[in-house]
């Protein structure tokens, strides 16, 4: 698997966005995050109905070696939460950007993002 | 700082692994996925290479006696063969050090200090030999670190593995093999020291080989191993193995501000012994005063009995006040929950006494349970 998926946008953090429509949008961590962090054994998500702000905190990702904040890449009302990531957090190192994504934002403003060549060029990820 | 880097670093990139730096070398820190690493080893077998650590000679007619003298244990009493977990200490009693000594002949051994410490220890070493009696010590300190890799198969699997690279004729030897003992043996033909020890709590060797003949050993380990669910395997894992069976590591647990008897380790320590030993003073002092028993803080084990882990550094309360400190914390692959050393005052160390860890704020339960975490069934 490529580790910078290209129609994703991307935060300076490593979360990512789904970059689609005007719908809420989906977020996760990248690839490349995941494999920094190495195995993820608990993720704190925001709850439903919660408003996260571009650039802070709103949960952690916890794996063997350390734990990490997740920053929000947007703002806006979490809509969804995943609830399979929640029970198993692994599914963020199997497949980042599709069974492991974490929350749905109803965005009112996004963050400073990347596209996935800027991502890509600043992380060493592969597109 | 300069970067080391082990006779074995191509054999790591063509794996797949990522680096981390460890005590001033480039070391494999995982390969895919340290969990699977960890359990590998567990179930089956690991290959980790550990030639980042020291390895420094001790040769002489005053060998034993000197070290008596410069370690804290009684090194005069091992026998030709075996090997014995030691502490190199300063004169308050601090810990420079923990160490493996085997002993290769009567005037012989092998010095085996930690990767970032192999510097200091063999110079500690070669100082007390010059200033540890009138005249100095009839012995020679050679560091052979830099031309000596180290290479450990670890697991359930590790003997039967061994044992393919081994000609039939020397089988017993290694079959025989006590835990923490060593024994010269041809394994891919090739005269080698090879130890009964580990650092996982498994069955598991460690086997000295020259830089130049490492790669060789690695490739012939994997293929023989493959069969038999070897896998390499890296710091990481390494890391949660070790906790889970309750070993110390040099900077979390050990470190020249605490003392042996805090840490567990006063058996370790030989006050018995009829000679003078550096640190001794301060050691018997320490012991008389209760150190690590009745006063001060002593390591322990805590379990978690949420779904969060404690790190490193973090503050350990009672009622809400601090009462220690987390060395190493982490969730333990093999037992399903978070697991953690730390120093805590000693009248909050007894198994089952409730505290909590400072989890960035949140007061996360946890329990006080015996070391180690861990312990495989025989």
């Amino acid at each position: 698997m490529s580790k910078v998926v290209a129609e994703l946008k991307y935060s300076a953090e490593h979360e990512w966005v789904a970059a689609d429509g005007a719908g809420p949008v989906g977020i996760g961590i990248s690839a490349v995050a995941a494999d920094a962090l190495g195995d993820i054994v608990y993720v704190d998500l925001p709850e439903v109905g919660s408003t996260v702000t571009a650039g802070e905190t709103c949960g952690e990702v916890e794996s063997t070696k350390s734990v990490s904040d997740l920053y929000a890449p947007v703002t806006g009302e979490v809509v969804e939460i995943n609830d399979e990531v929640v029970s198993d957090p692994a599914l963020i190192n199997s497949d980042p950007y599709g069974a492991g994504w974490l929350f749905k934002v109803a965005v009112t403003e996004e963050g400073p993002l990347m596209s996935a060549e800027e991502y890509a060029a600043t992380n060493g990820g592969e597109l | 700082m300069t970067e080391n880097y082990t006779a074995l670093y191509e054999e790591h990139k063509k794996a797949g692994a990522s680096f981390t730096d460890f005590g001033g070398w480039q070391m494999p820190l995982k390969y895919a996925s340290e969990l699977s690493e960890h359990h590998a080893v567990r179930n089956a077998s690991g290959l980790f290479d550990l030639s980042h650590m020291g390895e420094v000679w001790v040769t002489g007619p005053d060998a034993a006696a000197f070290l008596d003298y410069a370690l804290a244990g009684k090194l005069s009493a091992v026998a030709v063969g075996k090997a014995k977990y030691s502490l190199i200490c300063q004169e308050d009693g601090g810990i420079i050090d923990d160490l493996i000594s085997y002993r290769r002949a009567d005037d012989t051994y092998l010095v085996v200090p930690n990767a970032g410490n192999a510097v200091v220890v063999a110079a500690a070493l070669a100082e007390r030999a010059r200033s540890g009696k009138e005249g100095g010590f009839d012995v020679t300190v050679e560091d052979v670190s830099a031309q000596t890799s180290l290479i450990a198969v670890q697991g359930p699997n590790a003997e039967a593995i061994l044992l393919t690279l081994v000609p039939a004729e020397q089988h017993s030897l290694v079959t025989e093999l006590k835990y923490y003992a060593a024994v010269e043996v041809e394994i891919n033909g090739q005269e080698l020291l090879l130890a009964r020890t580990g650092y996982t709590g498994e069955d598991g060797f460690e086997i000295y080989v020259p830089n130049e003949d490492a790669a060789g050993l690695w490739e012939a380990l994997l293929e023989t191993g493959a069969g038999h669910g070897l896998i390499p395997a890296g710091l990481a894992c390494r890391d949660s193995l070790r906790l889970e069976a309750g070993m110390p590591l040099y900077g979390n647990e050990l470190s020249r501000e605490g003392n042996p008897y805090a840490a567990g380790l006063g058996p370790v320590v030989s006050l018995a012994k009829e000679s003078d030993f550096i640190g001794k003073a301060a050691l018997s002092e320490l012991k008389t005063a209760g150190a690590g028993s009745t006063t001060g803080r002593k390591l322990v084990g805590l379990k978690g009995l949420g779904r969060r882990a404690g790190r490193g550094h973090y503050p350990v309360l009672k009622d809400g006040n601090v009462v220690g400190e987390v060395t190493s914390g982490q969730p333990s692959p093999t037992l399903g929950y978070p697991i953690a050393m730390a120093y805590v005052d000693v009248e909050f160390t007894e198994p089952g006494t409730a505290l909590d860890i400072d989890l960035r704020g949140k007061a996360e339960p946890f329990e006080v349970v015996a070391l180690p975490f861990y312990k495989r069934q025989k």
